[in-house]
């Protein structure tokens, strides 16, 4: 108890330098919070922009449809195929869809465009198609006109009401041709899903390519969608040779890359970071070490253990760090929040980039406690260490050398 | 009377290798409980040394050390501190309180060091402070206290650990006369009245006056030991080296 009182009072003693401390202590806690908040929020925004724009997190495909993307590669919907991937731990939603490229005509203009056959309401439970409805309506069940990209739509001359003609080749060969009224736009922000994508009725689109009931993918929906990995192992074996099941990292890994560089960086500024705050801590250890080194030789001459003495020092040093962290943490929290709630926008060339992808130029924090927790005990844990460094010297004080002036 | 310490043929040598400082050579001591004793000399004489040697600071060269019986140079590092801890009461030039803790907080310590019981601490301290006659100053920190106050403050704690003599280098040195006078009255009392055995080192006339014992160290050998014949401590008459 007396070397809990002795230790808070030394923390006392010299206020300006537990400041310091507290403080260095303190900013770190916040500048490593906020770095990896946003790091988190940037790259889940931007998971969740990929994925919620047009993959889905995982894909269910006939065996090699992805390498080769052909109607040959389709697969029959069968219920309880459906069912058995539904059934699956930490499935949310799957939705099946039918895609394949085509002509598109207008009376004077053709180009080519990927018809997507969806179920309007499950399609916008996993990919929120609903939000990108610019002009005229999202599609109904049983609906028999189309919704095209605005860009699409603009190439070909075409408003709200015209008619466009599809032109194509289907199951085994047979011509696909058809003829459907446009009732939708859609706005997108990526230019190759503007400029190509066209969605009608999954039923429409089983006629159009005389594909009775057959698909090229179900779209999966993840409750958790941290387990991704794991849930995609567990379709796979729960499904397998037959069909392929990928994870959106698979299908894209140009994303995957993308990510891995910026953690990269992000993880030197960090070190760097960690670097700053342990020599701004040391150097208010060393001074304290001689501020004291007389009055820890006289406590040792009359009969204090190191021991204790380093004991002291341990719980001292735990007060200080651990206010700072604490401290630090609390703040931190309405900052982040207040960042997620309202997050930073940024202009120029990289705000171009994400808008050319669909995305919002924005810099969203992530909530994720774990990183409050993560960066304080981090935190803490360097301040501990570093704390080490007054026990080494205690260990070697010789009292008599110590008490001489 | 029985043995507080026994010194015997200790020496210490300061950079043996390179141009040798003999700090202490050859020194039997002998030191009975309930000894007043002064260790004076010029400076640079070894009293300094000598008192790290018999307070088990420093390890001599040379001899050995009994306190108590035990011979102290052959202790660990850490039963050293220990025994120092319960055997030895220690009261330096200045600086030797803790500037955070308050005086009381200071004397409780050494007994918290010994484990003692809240109530024996808290007794214990209240005594002390009647002794050394600052009971109203016991909540005041070192700071806020004289150089003689502390000095007394320093004598409660090295007291407070029931040791078997206390160990004072030159504590006077940093104190006007008056002060001094006042320490060295309050040390004097504890010895006539509780025969708590002190042994301290000084140049200062006055507070040798006050010694019933004095040793005198020149160039780290014992030049005369002498003890007073009579109460007042004005006589002294030597003593024969054993
Ligand atoms: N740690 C040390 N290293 C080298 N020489 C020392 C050391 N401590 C004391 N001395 C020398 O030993 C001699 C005795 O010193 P000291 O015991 O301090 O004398 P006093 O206390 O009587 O003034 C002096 O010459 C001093 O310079
Ligand atoms: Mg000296």
């Amino acid at each position: 108890m007396w070397l809990l009182k002795l230790a808070w009072k030394n923390m006392w003693r010299n206020r300006n330098r537990t400041a310091i401390t507290i403080t260095a202590v303190f900013f770190s806690v916040i500048l490593s919070v906020l770095t990896n908040s946003l790091q988190e929020g940037v790259f889940d925004n931007l998971i969740k922009n990929v994925v919620s724009f047009y993959s889905g997190y995982i894909q269910v495909h006939k065996s090699g449809y992805w390498d080769e993307q052909i109607l040959e590669n389709t697969f029959e919907n069968l219920p309880e195929l459906q069912e058995q991937v539904i059934q699956i731990d930490n499935v949310e939603a799957v939705t099946p869809r039918f895609e394949s490229f085509a002509l598109a005509s207008s009376d004077t203009l053709t180009k080519g465009c990927m018809v997507v056959g969806i179920l309007p309401e499950k399609e916008d439970a996993i990919t929120q198609l609903k939000n990108k409805v610019a002009e005229g309506n999202y599609l109904k069940d049983g609906d028999e006109g189309i919704m095209l990209g605005e860009g699409l739509a603009h190439r070909l001359k075409l408003q709200l009401n015209d008619s466009i003609v599809l032109i194509g080749q289907g199951y085994h060969g047979a011509m696909a041709v058809g003829k459907y009224p446009i009732t939708g736009i859609l706005r997108f922000g990526q230019p190759e899903m503007n400029n190509q994508s066209l969605y009608m009725t999954l039923s429409n689109a089983q006629v159009l390519f005389s594909a009775e009931n057959r698909l090229t993918s179900y779209v999966i929906g993840l409750e958790n969608t941290n387990e991704l990995d794991q849930t995609a192992v567990n379709i796979r074996t729960s499904l397998g040779d037959t069909y392929e099941t990928m994870t959106w990292e698979e299908m894209m890994p140009e994303v995957v890359q993308h990510i891995r560089t910026d953690k990269g960086s992000m993880v030197i500024i960090q070190l760097v970071l960690y670097m700053l705050i342990a020599f701004g801590i040391f150097g208010t250890l060393l001074m304290m070490m001689v501020e004291r080194k007389y009055e820890m030789g006289m406590l040792i001459a009359i009969g204090m253990k190191k021991f204790k003495l380093m004991q002291v020092m341990m719980l001292e040093s735990l007060f200080t760090v651990l206010s700072g962290c604490l401290l630090g943490i609390l703040v931190s929290i309405p900052i982040v929040v207040y960042l997620y709630r309202n997050p930073i926008r940024f202009k120029g060339q990289l705000a171009e980039v994400y808008e050319e992808f669909g995305f919002e130029a924005i810099f969203p924090t992530s909530t994720n406690p774990e990183i409050f927790l993560n960066q304080g005990v981090l935190v803490l844990i360097l301040g501990l260490v570093l704390s080490l460094y007054p026990l080494v010297k205690i260990a070697k004080i010789n009292p008599v050398t110590a008490m001489k002036k | 009377m029985n043995t507080v310490i026994d010194a015997h043929n200790i020496s210490k040598t300061f950079n043996p290798e390179t141009i040798p400082i003999y700090a202490v050579r050859d020194v039997h001591l002998h030191l009975e409980r309930g000894e007043f004793t002064a260790l004076v000399g010029p400076s640079g004489s070894g009293k300094t040394t000598l008192l790290n040697l018999l307070g088990g600071l420093d390890k001599p060269d040379k001899g050995n050390i009994l306190i108590n019986g035990v011979d102290i140079t052959s202790l660990r590092p850490n039963a050293l501190i220990d025994f120092r801890l319960k055997n030895i009461g220690f009261v330096f030039q200045s600086f030797n309180l803790i500037p955070v803790f308050t005086a009381r907080e200071n004397v409780e310590l050494i007994m918290q060091l010994q484990h003692r019981s809240k109530s024996e601490i808290d007794e214990r301290v209240k005594i002390l402070f009647q002794e050394i006659g600052l009971e109203e100053k016991m909540n005041t920190r070192p700071a806020q206290l004289s150089g003689g106050q502390q000095q007394r403050v320093a004598v409660a704690r090295a007291l407070a650990s029931k040791p078997q003599f206390i160990l004072a280098d030159e504590p006077t040195a940093n104190l006007d006369s008056k002060s001094a006078i006042k320490l060295l009255d309050i040390m004097a009392k504890l010895n006539k009245e509780e025969n708590i055995t002190f042994i301290f080192s000084t140049h200062d006339p006055r507070v040798i006056e006050r010694a019933r014992r004095v040793i005198t160290l020149v160039d780290g050998q014992v030049h005369s030991d002498t003890r007073a014949i009579d109460t007042s401590g004005e006589h002294f008459i030597p003593i024969d080296k054993e």
